[in-house]
């Protein structure tokens, strides 16, 4: 048999095992009737779909396509010199101004995936402190977010705290809850630490969801008062004070806006900074950075706090904008997004975390009339993109693989 | 005293059915090192296929005159079919990533895992399917502690596919390559065991054991739903690595550990009921800070975690 054959009888092979996986969950009936014609609706689509995407993957193979990616590459790489030549604040100004710009010339639908987007790029470079930095896999990083939001939305419910008070606050309290949650974690390892962490995770969510007297359980906590400002207004009797309630999706765009850029200067900042050098020593080889006399059991727990602190931050936004918290919002898949957004975008970049939180955030919105198969595309992609582009859409510069990863 | 032993089955019976869960686990992290988030989704998919083969049967009037047939039927052909399930997501999303790093494979398979549970939901729909249970009634008392028939039938099906999987891995030579595998690929390999037939049987047997704990949870609570797989996944998960990855009989202690401690906890603390999942993960953190490894894990250095 030759081999172009044996690659279409194994594609065949594939299809008829997808049939035989497909046809009982379809076919069925639990009125005892056997159908096929339900079954075979749903196959023939997916077959078709996945014999077009083989037969351009076995063209590409063949160089039928190099006329196109040949140049396509050179373009890219052209750009990429282009970029890392030119001075930074050529491309970040357009891009400031622009952003500034956003809600004059967009409707409300627009600003609202803008302010998600924000959102999603707050907790993807938090986490990326700690998964892409620190190389601490951290499975749970939804539970700063809810920390976050229920410290707010206590706060100021009860005690009447001010939203821009709550801010260094609910990051005090998260950073507090990124070390109870490092601490007995530090001794532990690659995937025993994910499960740890994913544990951790479920347990803060648990906890929301019963502690009925503090949080309301599963019924959530409603009408937290959005961030006010006091405004200096010159009116008829001179200069007054005024108190105003930023109800307004546009000023609501503008703080997350604010906090996305405190966060990316943050961590850019850290990033450079000793302590950063510290975590990607820690992140390559653990023990040779412990031998070249890296505290490592301090910069763990630090990495946990410093993550947790743009988690608890992006939290405090969250439930200050929606006005409204409840579990529901923190659930592992949130984890698992957040985590997407931080790989397929390229661990320890910047940019890249912001790309992968677009990618995720905002494309699906384009696909709104398929919001049934929305998770479905989203686990396939996630899978997908470790076959194509495991390294990320933009990976950082310094990037080593961790010894542990042999064997 | 009557409450405590009876708590005992009940603990017993779920820890059981953790402990056929955790063995999917512990196996295919013993062979490639990776945590299959989509075990749990094979777990609801098995559920699944036991509500359709049941239904199916009992529409047909097949349960009325075999009952006990009619279960068996299900349970194997929802075995087999989540075995190939398991064997098509290791071709699709785990054998082209052997040579990447850990954590694409760890992302691959939560994908899959996100994927899997979706598909479920929009062949099957959102809302819990109803196990038709006409035939699960009835038990047999022993003074005032009361074994209704189904849990017998867990706690025999559990131990007959547990001594079945002892006797696959121990005693013959599928299992023999398959400890080979796990302890050393390379070798393993030069003396002609194909790693990759080991790898995929390791799936299917995982699966297989996973579909049946389905079945026996969908049969015990009376329904299941798409998502049923998620929290019992990493608490069988939990208690795969509570026992020590990669051990098999640190699988079946830790899963029955974890199930004894949730029902223990639900029976006996203040408000142990709703926090009875808390309890899974404390454990597993609080043995996991002073054994590293796992009650029964093999004493390595902390670098090979």
């Amino acid at each position: 048999m030759t081999r172009g054959s044996r690659v279409w009888m194994l594609f065949a092979l594939a299809m008829g095992w997808l049939f035989l996986l497909l046809w009982p969950l379809l076919g069925i009936h639990p009125d005892g009737a056997l159908t096929f014609a339900e079954a075979f609706a749903v196959w023939w689509k997916i077959a078709l779909a996945a014999l077009c995407c083989f037969v351009v993957f076995r063209l590409s193979r063949l160089g039928v396509f190099d006329a196109v990616t040949r140049p396509l590459a050179r373009l890219t790489r052209g750009v990429g010199r282009v970029y890392s030549s030119s001075p930074k604040w050529m491309f970040l100004v357009p891009l400031m101004a622009f952003a500034l710009a956003y809600p004059f010339f967009t409707d409300r639908y627009a600003q609202d995936v803008a302010v998600n987007v924000l959102v999603y790029i707050c907790l993807g470079l938090g986490l990326n402190v700690v998964v892409g930095l620190c190389g601490l896999l951290d499975l749970g990083y939804i539970a700063f977010y809810g920390v976050g939001a229920y410290t707010y939305a206590l706060l100021s419910l009860h005690y009447g705290l001010s939203f821009w008070l709550c801010l260094p606050i609910c990051a005090a309290f998260a950073a507090v809850a990124g070390c109870l949650i490092g601490y007995p974690t530090l001794r532990m390892r690659g995937d025993y630490l994910a499960i740890v962490t994913l544990g951790f995770g479920e347990i803060v969510r648990i906890v929301i969801n019963n502690w009925m007297t503090l949080t309301n359980g599963p019924n959530g906590i409603l009408g937290i008062p959005p961030p006010s400002l006091v405004v200096p207004v010159i009116s008829d009797g001179g200069l007054v004070l005024e108190t105003v309630v930023m109800r307004q999706l546009s000023y609501m765009y503008y703080i997350i806006l604010a906090l996305a850029v405190f966060t990316v200067v943050a961590v850019r900042r850290l990033n450079f900074s000793r302590i950063g050098r510290a975590w990607e020593a820690i992140r390559e080889d653990e023990t040779a950075a412990e031998l070249m006399g890296v505290n490592t059991f301090r910069f763990k727990l630090l990495a946990y706090a410093m993550g947790a602190v743009f988690g608890g931050l992006a939290g405090a936004f969250f439930a200050a904008r929606m006005r409204f918290v409840s579990p529901e919002s923190f659930t592992f898949i949130e984890s698992a997004m957040v985590l997407a957004m931080v790989v397929l975008g390229g661990l320890g970049s910047i940019p890249g975390v912001i790309l992968g939180a677009l990618a995720l955030v905002a494309l699906p919105e384009v696909f709104r009339q398929f919001e049934l198969y929305r998770m479905l595309v989203f686990g396939g992609v996630m899978a997908v993109m470790m076959l194509v582009r495991p390294e990320g859409l933009w990976p950082a510069a310094r990037m080593g693989k961790r010894s542990d990863d042999e064997g | 005293m009557d409450y405590f032993l009876q708590q005992m089955i009940n603990g017993l019976t779920l820890g059981g059915v953790y402990a056929l869960v955790a063995l999917g686990y512990t196996m295919v992290y013993g062979i490639i090192q990776l945590i299959n988030f989509a075990h749990g989704e094979i777990f609801a998919a098995g559920g699944y296929l036991g509500v359709i083969f049941l239904s199916f049967l009992t529409a047909n009037g097949f349960m009325e005159t075999h009952p006990g047939l009619g279960v068996g039927l299900s349970l194997v052909l929802s075995m087999g079919y989540c075995a190939m399930l398991a064997m098509a997501v290791e071709k699709v999303a785990y054998k082209p990533l052997r040579q990447s790093s850990r954590l694409s494979v760890l992302l691959s398979a939560l994908g899959m895992s996100i994927f899997l549970q979706n598909g479920l939901m929009l062949t099957q729909g959102v809302y819990d399917k109803a196990y038709p249970t006409e035939f699960t009634h009835g038990g047999f008392d022993f003074g005032a502690i009361r074994v209704s028939y189904m849990q017998i039938g867990i706690l025999a099906v559990t131990a007959l596919l547990l001594v079945a999987l002892n006797t696959l891995v121990f005693k013959t030579r599928m299992g023999k390559a398959m400890r080979a595998t796990a302890q050393d690929k390379v070798m393993s390999a030069l003396v002609g065991i194909s790693a990759n037939k080991v790898i995929s049987m390791t799936f299917a047997i995982g699966a297989c054991l996973a579909a049946a704990a389905g079945i026996m949870v969908g049969l015990y609570y009376g329904s299941v739903r798409y998502d049923m797989g998620f929290v019992p996944g990493i608490k069988a998960f939990a208690a795969a690595v509570l026992g020590g990855i990669g051990n098999i009989t640190g699988a079946m202690v830790g899963g029955l550990i974890i199930g004894m401690v949730e029902i223990m906890a639900a029976a006996y603390l203040p408000m142990g009921g709703q926090y009875k999942d808390v309890f899974a993960f404390v454990i597993l953190i609080a043995v996991l800070y002073f054994m590293p490894t796992g009650i029964m894990g093999e004493n390595v250095d902390d670098t090979r975690v």
